[in-house]
């Protein structure tokens, strides 16, 4: 708990919960006959509504954002370095929203949640969500809020992608499109790591195929390996040695085959554990699907300039060197993309050995981009900011 | 605010870039010569700069940064981007050059490039005396020096003659940037600061 809450925080927070009734047509030609989006908001709007900035997560994320549930929570929402009271999406000048997406485990309607029509648990047969879906059902949250156009749509991962697939299908509703660590569509290899992920939980035989709340089981050391998995691709090579190295839990090799020697083992099996008890399994499988399936060019014939030529939004993309999950080279395809369109975009390429977890980490030259970019979007504002 | 005067060969460079060009600048700093355009001449386009620290000032600057080491290429831009590629005091550090210049007329319909004159007489005294120059202009010392490919005017020219490209306009200048009739018979020698426009042949 700390000790006391930070000047810089936002505080105590309580998630919002919306019904949304009008059926939502999904990308797969499925429809979603009514759902629920749980959000946060930080600071308020503004009279003239021009100061709203969305927040997407990613992969594992979800609408805690910033600040604290209760005085007595040990750690602040997921992007707390980031959103504030005089930090770079500064809330005495920005209304910030975040969302639990469409098919997550937080709150919002997705696997866990009942369905109506049957009474059961959604379970595997919850629908299959994309990134144009998620969007969508962020549209009409901005509606329901009252937001006509977002200041600034951003987000790391999983999260970038839909700050992109937002600039393209709401070009009108985005005036500036942060992109963090991500990339325009997975590479083979991004999606052999997702389906090594999927195949853990699918043959843990508490899985049972996807219905294990209904049937009170728990298919926790599939979800286990797949978060393990996840966060080898989160760090570095570097940040791997410099944190753990090939240090020993006991001092010294035991000739033990089962239990934890190295720290690097410790951690990991820490992670999967902690993150058992928090996440849905379907809903790992139904993020990873998203993922895989995102690809904005296809429908392009690869030319992702030719995809983003709607958008209207100023962009800022930004990487890390040392993320091999979403490499820069990925992030400068998007930035070719964007000068080729001769759109407006900086791109910034952080210089850590923190890996892909680096978007959610507090890096001096990271947060001087951030700032330098949140300073201008902040001088548009009608009260100037 | 104070109005901050531009850097007095930005000056002649401004002049050069028509209103409403779309220019890339290469090594662009803190993004004042191309921020000056933008607001000035209504140009647009992007800066590249290798400097960490220089990005958030362009940023704060208004333009738009990409943060790339021009030694990488400029393969990321496609052939005819550009207006104006414009290398200001930065082709003398640049680990090829020649190869640089063929890429500016790739990306652009015209080049812009400024850098220190080694002909300079003072640059010349030194070598006399033996010793690798060191002036306000140059001020590092050899082994510590960014300025891997110096060169004189005239060498810039034969490089230009050997490249096939065709120089439009040239300046000499001195350190603070004046011209004079001396400068404008013995450019090579009492240049401080070169300047070229050059395009394809």
């Amino acid at each position: 708990m700390p000790e006391t809450i930070p000047a810089d925080s936002v505080g105590i927070v309580t998630p919002q919960r919306l019904h949304f009734d009008a059926p939502l047509r999904l990308s797969s030609g499925e429809t979603l006959a009514a759902y629920d989006l749980v959000y946060e908001t930080y600071g308020t709007l503004s009279p003239q509504r021009d100061n709203a900035i969305l927040v997407c997560h990613a992969l594992s994320g979800d609408h805690h954002a910033a600040g604290f549930h209760d005085p007595a929570d040990r750690k602040a929402g997921w992007w707390d370095n980031l959103i504030g009271p005089g930090k770079v999406l500064d809330t005495r000048r920005f209304f910030v929203v975040s969302l639990n997406n469409l098919g997550g485990c937080s709150g919002s309607t997705g696997p866990a949640s009942t369905n109506p029509d049957t009474g059961k648990v959604w379970g595997p047969a919850f629908p299959i969500v994309t990134v144009r879906d998620w969007v969508e059902s962020q549209a009409r949250l901005a509606d329901a809020l009252g937001v006509d156009c977002w200041r600034a749509v951003l987000g790391g991962s999983l999260g970038g992608m839909q700050v992109l697939q937002w600039s393209m299908d709401y070009p009108e509703r985005v005036a500036h499109a942060i992109v963090i660590a991500a990339a325009p569509r997975l590479t083979a290899q991004n999606i052999a790591f997702n389906e090594v992920a999927r195949q853990a939980i699918r043959s843990d035989p508490d899985f049972q195929d996807g219905f294990y709340l209904e049937r009170g089981t728990q298919p926790g050391r599939g979800l286990r390996i797949a978060r393990m998995l996840g966060h080898i691709t989160y760090l570095s090579d570097d940040v791997m040695r410099e944190k753990f190295g090939r240090d020993l839990r006991e001092g010294r090799i035991s000739f033990d085959l089962e239990n934890v020697e190295f720290e690097v083992e410790s951690y990991l099996r820490y992670q999967g554990d902690s993150f058992v008890g928090s996440f849905d399994a379907n809903t790992y499988i139904l993020m990873t699907k998203a993922l895989d399936y995102y690809d904005p060019a296809g429908a392009c014939g690869g030319r992702l300039a030719e995809a983003l030529r709607p958008a209207k939004a100023k962009f800022l993309v930004v990487s890390f060197t040392s993320d091999w999950r979403f490499s820069p080279a990925r992030s400068r395809e998007i930035v070719k993309a964007l000068h080729d369109n001769d759109f407006d975009v900086s791109y910034a390429e952080i210089e850590c050995p923190h890996g892909h977890d680096a978007f959610l980490m507090k890096i001096p030259a990271y947060r001087e981009v951030m700032l330098a970019y949140m300073e201008r979007v902040a001088g548009e504002l009608a009260d100037g900011g | 605010m104070a109005v901050k005067t531009l850097r007095p060969d930005y000056a002649i460079l401004v002049d050069w870039i028509p209103a409403g060009s779309s220019v890339l600048d290469l090594g662009c700093g803190d993004g004042e010569l191309l921020g000056h355009l933008v607001r000035e001449k209504a140009a647009r386009g992007y800066g590249m700069e290798l400097s960490m620290e220089a990005i958030p000032n362009c940023i704060r600057n208004g333009i738009n940064v990409i943060h790339s080491d021009i030694d990488r290429g400029l393969s990321e831009f496609d052939d005819n981007s550009f207006d104006f590629v414009v290398l200001s005091l930065t082709l003398q550090a640049i680990a090829h050059p020649h190869q640089l210049l063929e890429e500016m007329l790739r990306v652009g319909t015209q080049g812009i490039v400024t850098f220190p004159n080694f002909g300079h007489w003072r640059n010349r005294l030194q070598l006399a005396a033996g010793r690798m120059p060191v002036t306000k202009t140059l001020p590092w010392q050899w082994f510590d020096t960014p300025n891997i490919h110096l060169c004189t005017m005239r060498d810039f020219e034969v490089l230009c003659r050997e490249l096939g490209m065709h120089v439009l306009e040239r300046r000499a200048v001195d350190r603070a940037h004046r011209g004079s009739l001396g400068l404008r018979l013995l450019p090579n020698l009492l240049g401080e600061i070169a300047l070229y426009r050059f395009t394809r042949r």
